[in-house]
């Protein structure tokens, strides 16, 4: 077990591509850190560049107190999961699991220890002796899972290693790697696309966007407070809403405008704001800024759960269309659109929905965004029937869309 | 044809396969002919070898023949000098080829089709064009009339055949399994040794055959560079029972399918290595 330091790791292909840019980052011992990030971002490279696979172009990395940029693979002691498993599949899964401790000429008794020991936490003793094609692809995660146990390494690293199972093993094997994780303790660095991967197991995520990091904080934090507007949309399902909106002095306040809506900010969180900043936030009176409000603080302003809300925010109200509506059960979904000019075009938001930035003639943009609203279940909600919503203003964030940083 | 007018949905599949199997009965007739009439020169006597209009076939079968061929020491020293040649062609070059094919499949490097075309170039040659300096060379180092001459130049021919090959089956490999084994802790070579080349098994398998049937076929260099019966090949030997008189002609089909048999018979061993799917199981199939 180690801490993993990266001193301005940087990856540059060929002349100018660059993968990764200086990236610096403290992993702690025994911490769980997920890299996030749509693909491309550099995050499998991040790994790749710690695990010895991929050249570092120039920075540092530590593992413990080693500078391990010269070291290859096999010296660094780290262990990885693959994302296709890459299990040998001339060894059945003893073999697999023990190859790593007979290359280092491992006592034969002490590899069956560890390999039986690995195989019973992991719930595979009944197939050791099989070869992987005829293992499902459970299993087969498993097996890599243990091959990587039985090894005692400094770091697990895990690049996708979810990504090929459907969907209700991929939740079942998330919680396993989590049990693992905490069983085990080692420093684990895991790389996924899905951000619910990342809030679920994380002790720590690592934002990344275009081989730039872009926030490092827990699950928690990351939500309540995003740096900047990509990691706003990113983080969260459904993503958070943007509006356009316009800062305004009010009775010595301030109030944030959205259409005819007049959203009152706190002074409670204009300060914090200016505290984090180190700078006045009347700098953004009178400036056409971006808004997010996530979509469980938008409520049905006929139901319950919005009376309290509705009490403290009587002005926070807007009207809606609903277009489409989704049960969950448990909740509602309630899609409807913005107008026109509350709409915000934002390259990162476009591409986070997969639209292409600056599209301007399409159809979609003679209309609105489309927004959600996580309702309670009690709600009457119908679509095409018009109907009022209630913000919770002290959840609303505010972004510069000029650098698309965090205002609020 | 009776099921190709069966009614119901499969009669057209049905007529299909019919169709199927007679063109395949015919092709491996038309292309099986030639052997099956020499196995038949084989088989009867030297009289009826030479009756017209020919017989098709006579009972009862002769072995004559080959107690001719296999009483000759001769035959039976050309029979051990293919087997050497051809077998030492084959080690070298699945040693060669299995380490250049690797380097080509996996490393980046610039020009890489440039090399990849040049060593294709090589067996452009045509054999003859180069033959005389060939000649010349060996004679002057002293290998002419022994295995290495022959060895030599069928290792230049088959080598390219051998590094295509096996280059399109490393590509094959997922680079996941040999990344998988280096974080395991395995060297390159080690790497190369306990998971790649298994794993190539298949192909590597395909490739000798294929390089050991081109060297045991070999007729041109072996006439030419060796000159009595103690290195010469088969090949080179079966037209060796002739006179300045007479042919033995059935001597000679006997020898034709002796020298086929070690051939048909690698095959059949081999085929069972040649096991495609032998990677499934790896990586998310």
């Amino acid at each position: 077990m180690a801490e993993v330091t990266l001193e301005d790791v940087k990856k540059v292909y060929g002349e100018d591509v660059v993968a990764v840019q200086d990236m610096n980052l403290d992993i702690e011992d025994g911490e769980f850190i997920v890299f996030v990030g749509p693909s491309g971002c550099g995050k499998s490279t991040a790994l790749r560049m710690i695990a010895g696979l991929e050249d570092i172009s120039s920075g540092k990395v530590f593992i413990g107190d080693v500078v391990v940029n010269d070291l290859p693979p096999r010296d660094r002691d780290i262990a990885m999961v693959f994302q296709n498993y890459a299990l040998y599949p001339h060894m059945n899964v003893r073999e697999n699991m023990g190859f790593a401790l007979k290359l280092r000429k491992m006592d034969k008794g002490e590899i069956d220890r560890r390999v039986n020991e690995a195989a019973k936490v992991l719930s595979i003793e009944h197939f050791l002796d099989r070869k992987p094609k005829a293992l499902s692809g459970g299993q087969r995660q498993r097996v890599a899972l243990g091959r990587a146990i039985v090894r005692e390494p400094k770091a697990f690293l895990m690049d996708e290693p979810l990504s090929n199972l459907d969907a209700k093993l991929r939740v079942q094997m998330r919680t396993e790697i989590g049990k693992l994780h905490n069983r085990i303790g080692v420093t684990t660095i895991y790389v996924t696309h899905d951000q619910t991967e990342a809030m679920t197991m994380a002790d720590r995520i690592v934002v990344l966007k275009d081989g730039i990091v872009q926030q490092v904080d827990s699950p928690q934090k990351m939500y309540e407070n995003p740096n900047n507007v990509f990691v706003a949309g990113f983080i969260g399902s459904p993503a958070m809403n943007f509006l356009k909106a316009r800062l305004e002095r009010e009775n010595g306040g301030y109030v944030m405008v959205v259409g005819g809506t007049r959203i009152p900010l706190s002074r409670e969180a204009a300060g914090q704001s200016e505290e984090r900043r180190g700078s006045d936030i009347g700098e953004y009176v009178d400036k056409d800024l971006v808004l997010g409000i996530r979509p469980e603080h938008i409520e049905d302003a006929n139901v319950e759960e919005a009376a309290a809300l509705g009490e403290a925010n009587q002005a926070s109200t807007i009207e809606v269309e609903p277009q489409v509506i989704e049960s969950m059960g448990s909740e509602k979904y309630v899609y409807f659109e913005t107008s026109r000019d509350q709409a915000v075009r934002l390259d990162s938001v476009a591409e986070l929905t997969g639209q292409e930035p600056g599209d301007g003639g399409s159809a979609e943009s003679s209309s609105g965004d489309m927004m959600v609203a996580r309702v309670s279940a009690a709600s009457q909600a119908k679509r095409g029937e018009k109907m009022r919503m209630v913000l919770d203003a002290s959840k609303v964030r505010l972004f510069d869309p000029e650098t698309e940083l965090a205002i609020l | 044809m009776a099921s190709a007018t069966a009614s119901g949905s499969g009669s057209k599949g049905n007529f299909n396969m019919v169709l199927f199997y007679v063109f395949l009965i015919g092709f491996v007739l038309v292309s099986l002919f030639p052997l099956l009439w020499v196995f038949k020169m084989s088989i009867v006597t030297r009289s009826d070898l030479f009756q017209s209009p020919v017989t098709t076939l006579v009972a009862p079968p002769i072995a004559d023949s080959y107690n001719t061929i296999f009483a000759n020491p001769d035959f039976r020293r050309a029979l051990l000098n293919s087997t050497i040649i051809a077998g030492i062609t084959t080690i070298i070059c699945l040693f060669f080829g299995a380490i250049a094919a690797y380097a080509i499949a996996r490393l980046r490097f610039r020009l890489k089709s440039v090399v990849m075309t040049t060593i294709l170039a090589i067996s452009f040659f045509p054999a003859v064009a180069i033959i005389a300096p060939l000649f010349l060379l060996f004679s002057k180092v002293g290998l002419i009339n022994t295995y290495w001459s022959v060895i030599i130049t069928d290792v230049v021919f088959a080598l390219p055949l051998t590094i295509w090959i096996l280059v399109s089956f490393f590509k094959e490999l997922p680079k996941d399994l040999e990344e998988a084994a280096r974080v395991d802790g395995a060297t390159t070579i080690q790497a190369f040794r306990k998971v790649i080349v298994p794993l190539a098994a298949p192909g590597v398998f395909t490739t000798a055959i294929l390089t050991f049937i081109f060297a045991w076929n070999e007729f041109l260099f072996a006439a030419t560079f060796l000159f009595d019966a103690s290195t010469q090949p088969v090949t080179v030997a079966i037209p060796n029972f002739a006179t300045v008189y007479t042919v033995d002609y059935g001597a000679q089909a006997a020898a034709s399918v002796v020298v086929t048999i070690p051939l048909v018979i690698l095959v059949l061993i081999f085929q069972r290595r040649i096991v495609s799917g032998l990677t499934a199981g790896a990586v998310k199939g």
